[in-house]
């Protein structure tokens, strides 16, 4: 791994204090549950966590408890950014005005919170240069209401709004480009991640938020019910999107690229869909076009990916 | 004999009557998005950030529903917010309304009424605040300049008061109040601080004293919170009077929740909002020089409603007329007529009563439209009926 571990350099060097506490509803094998316990432990000074609707939201502040150790905001789902972006602004006045202490603020939304419902506060917010990091969760569709497909959602899975039928066998566009909209905003610091990599993960988090501008990290986390493997596997089937190059894990730093985790030898994309429920129709022979247009996409962006990191710039 | 206090007077446009009046109270956060009649309210609160005049973060935001929220975010570290919209942006921030008064964020807003697309319009009138009459913020409507620099005020004074926590809105008529310059008494600075000063939100975002803000309830307790803004609001009658006492004090100028004006002894009593109860007015008290028993009642508070006021004022009145800039269609008729019908009806008070809509999308109510509706009026009464209980005043049949 060629990720800059600077900050924790080893799996001793993560903090024990929880600031996502244990006792939330998410379920067995979650993914996202495990993003929000790392991203919390590279919380570095007073920080507020502002969080979009969505499965982490409902399942860790159903009142009257919350699983959040630190001041914990939720408005509603399209605005994350937006509100995120009135309380850093908000405190940094503040303080000037000696009238209250500067936060780090985190602002966290899924895929269809950011992708979709949430992009235009999102944009607004980058555009507006607020010190803000924020972490976008992906688990690829809208989980939270019974697993619709997102902008996130990639070609040929299957979701309760794309099903595999008969004549439409899923979801038939591509997956959207999201760093490549965060990164045109010539932002300071955009990453992706995933919870198979919590060294990495962690490290970026602390990294965004020492930075003084926004940043965004996009954080690939399985859903055990909605991809439909089982919930022992979630670590695994992040490694295999990571290893088989359909979640490539890189940093867009002032706008050059650098992949932090260089697959040199890349798994056959079968091992990632195959334990997925969401893809199983994509192994009958009437489909192998879509597998193959899969297949084709991933090797597209990472061999896209492998020259904006040799010429240096993201666009 | 005590010293006479030096009145500082200003000439200015209704947005930038409410401009001045919020640079003056030191507000921390603006967040605005562009929008006809309101526009020049955030021009001047950013030229004023931008000259050093006032300290305060601006943040145009991409959106009114992103302009909402960042003020949202804002009030909960405790800062003092304020933003500005009309029509179609606070259509859009429709949503985001209901969550800043459950969550208590003391906002302030002001609203350059304008009539909603379709067609599109961008001329007075109430349907944008109407659609806005049951998010539980309390809703203020100024009948000229001068009350728009006073309600703006007052407006934060009623918003951050301990016992309240609730977001306001300042309406004022587009362009007939946003754009028409009209002379005005400013208070100095100090005063304005004096009457505003900054007080910690007590609820306010601290890592050290971690709060949830916007949590989930269900059907077990979701009722409970419900029920909080119910109790809640309706303390603003008592709050408002506190402020406007205190106002009363520092300026000379002296609001109620309602404006009754020559009512004492009337047989008809006309109730409406804005800047159409200076006509009214205007007219009733030629009628009253022909011996006509007719009173205007404007009301300072739309929300909550001020039913007790308003019921002791119409009490004894035959004929009851009220305007309507707004209207719910398929209803029982515009959004004032019926919480008047249901204050009569509440109250036992037994009168003639007809709905008169009006002035949408800009169509200019003229004192001869007064005199035309005022004649209705003492028809009314002479026959003993109206001959229907919705007119759309001044529309082209």
């Amino acid at each position: 791994m060629e990720s800059a571990q600077k900050y924790f350099k080893t799996i001793r060097d993560i903090p024990t204090k929880d600031y996502f506490a244990p006792g939330h509803r998410l379920c067995a094998g979650c993914g996202p549950s495990l993003a929000m316990k790392l991203a919390m432990k590279a919380v570095r000074m007073p920080t507020v966590v502002v969080n979009a609707t969505g499965c982490v939201e409902v399942s860790t502040s159903m009142f009257p408890y919350v699983s959040w150790r630190l001041p914990w905001v939720h408005v509603a789902f399209e605005n994350t950014a937006a509100v995120a972006s009135g309380i850093t602004e908000a405190f940094r006045i503040l303080e000037k005005k000696n009238r209250g202490k500067i936060h780090d603020v985190i602002a966290i939304g899924g895929d269809g919170g950011t992708f979709d419902i949430g992009l235009q506060a999102l944009s607004g917010a980058l555009e507006r240069n607020h010190k803000m990091l924020y972490i976008c969760y992906d688990n690829e569709a809208y989980m939270n209401t019974g697993i619709q497909r997102s902008g996130a959602t990639p070609t040929g899975a299957a979701t309760t709004t794309s099903p595999a039928g008969r004549v439409i066998p899923g979801k038939q566009e591509r997956k959207k480009d999201l760093i490549g909209i965060v990164a045109a905003h010539r932002i300071p610091y955009a990453a992706t991640a995933s919870i198979s990599h919590p060294l990495d993960f962690i490290n970026k988090v602390r990294k965004a938020l020492e930075i003084d501008g926004p940043t965004f990290i996009h954080v690939l986390t399985p859903c055990t019910l909605g991809w439909r493997y089982p919930p022992s596997q979630t670590i695994k089937i992040a490694r295999l999107a990571v290893e088989t190059l359909y979640f490539p894990i890189f940093e867009v730093e002032n706008g050059k690229v650098k992949i932090n985790v260089r697959v040199t030898k890349p798994r056959p994309l079968e091992e990632f869909l195959q334990p997925q429920g969401r893809f199983r129709h994509l192994f009958e022979p009437e489909n192998k076009n879509i597998l193959e247009n899969l297949k084709q996409q991933i090797q597209e962006n990472w061999n896209r990916l492998l020259k904006l990191e040799e010429i240096g710039v993201y666009a | 004999m005590s010293e006479l206090k030096q009145v500082k007077k200003m000439a200015l446009m209704g947005d930038e009557a409410v401009a001045y009046a919020v640079k003056q109270a030191d507000v921390d956060v603006i967040a605005a998005y562009p929008i006809t009649p309101q526009t020049i309210i955030v021009e001047r609160l950013s030229k004023y950030v931008a000259d050093g005049e006032l300290n305060a973060a601006f943040i145009q935001a991409e959106s009114e529903h992103s302009a909402i929220s960042i003020c949202l975010g804002a009030a909960l570290t405790g800062a003092r917010t304020f933003t500005s919209t009309a029509s179609q942006g606070l259509a859009l921030m429709h949503e985001i309304l209901h969550a800043a008064s459950s969550m208590r964020a003391p906002i302030v807003m002001a609203i350059a009424n304008r009539a909603l697309n379709s067609p599109l319009n961008i001329h007075c009138d109430h349907s944008d605040v109407m659609n806005a009459r049951d998010t539980g913020w309390i809703h203020l409507f100024a009948n000229n300049v001068q009350q728009a620099y006073d309600l703006t005020l007052m407006a934060f004074k009623i918003a951050e008061d301990p016992e309240l926590l609730l977001p306001v809105s300042v309406n004022l008529d587009g362009f007939i109040l946003t754009h028409s310059v009209e002379p005005l008494e400013v208070l100095s600075d100090e005063e304005v601080l004096q009457y505003i000063p900054h007080v910690p939100y007590p609820y306010r975002i601290d890592f050290d004293k971690p709060l949830a803000y916007g949590v989930m309830a269900l059907p077990d307790t979701y009722m409970e919170f419900r029920r909080q803004l119910y109790e809640v609001i309706l303390k603003t009658p008592e709050v408002f009077r506190k402020a406007a006492d205190s106002f009363s004090r520092i300026s000379g100028r002296t609001y109620g929740l309602v404006s009754p004006y020559l009512v004492e002894d009337a047989e008809i009593i006309i109730v409406a909002l804005g800047s159409t109860v200076e006509t009214l007015r205007y007219v009733a008290k030629k009628f009253r020089q022909r011996g006509v028993k007719i009173g205007v009642v404007g009301l300072t508070m739309y929300r909550p409603f001020p039913e007790k006021e308003l019921a002791k004022i119409l009490e004894n009145a035959k004929c009851v007329g009220v305007m309507d800039r707004a209207y719910s269609y398929g209803g029982v008729g515009g959004p004032l007529y019926t919480d008047v019908l249901t204050t009569l009806y509440k109250n036992g008070i037994k009168t003639l009563a007809a709905d008169f809509v009006y002035g949408l999308g800009g169509r200019d109510f003229k004192l001869i439209d007064a005199e035309e509706l005022f004649k209705k009026l003492i028809n009314a009464i002479e026959v003993g009926r109206f001959d229907r209980d919705i007119y759309w005043w001044g529309v082209k049949e």
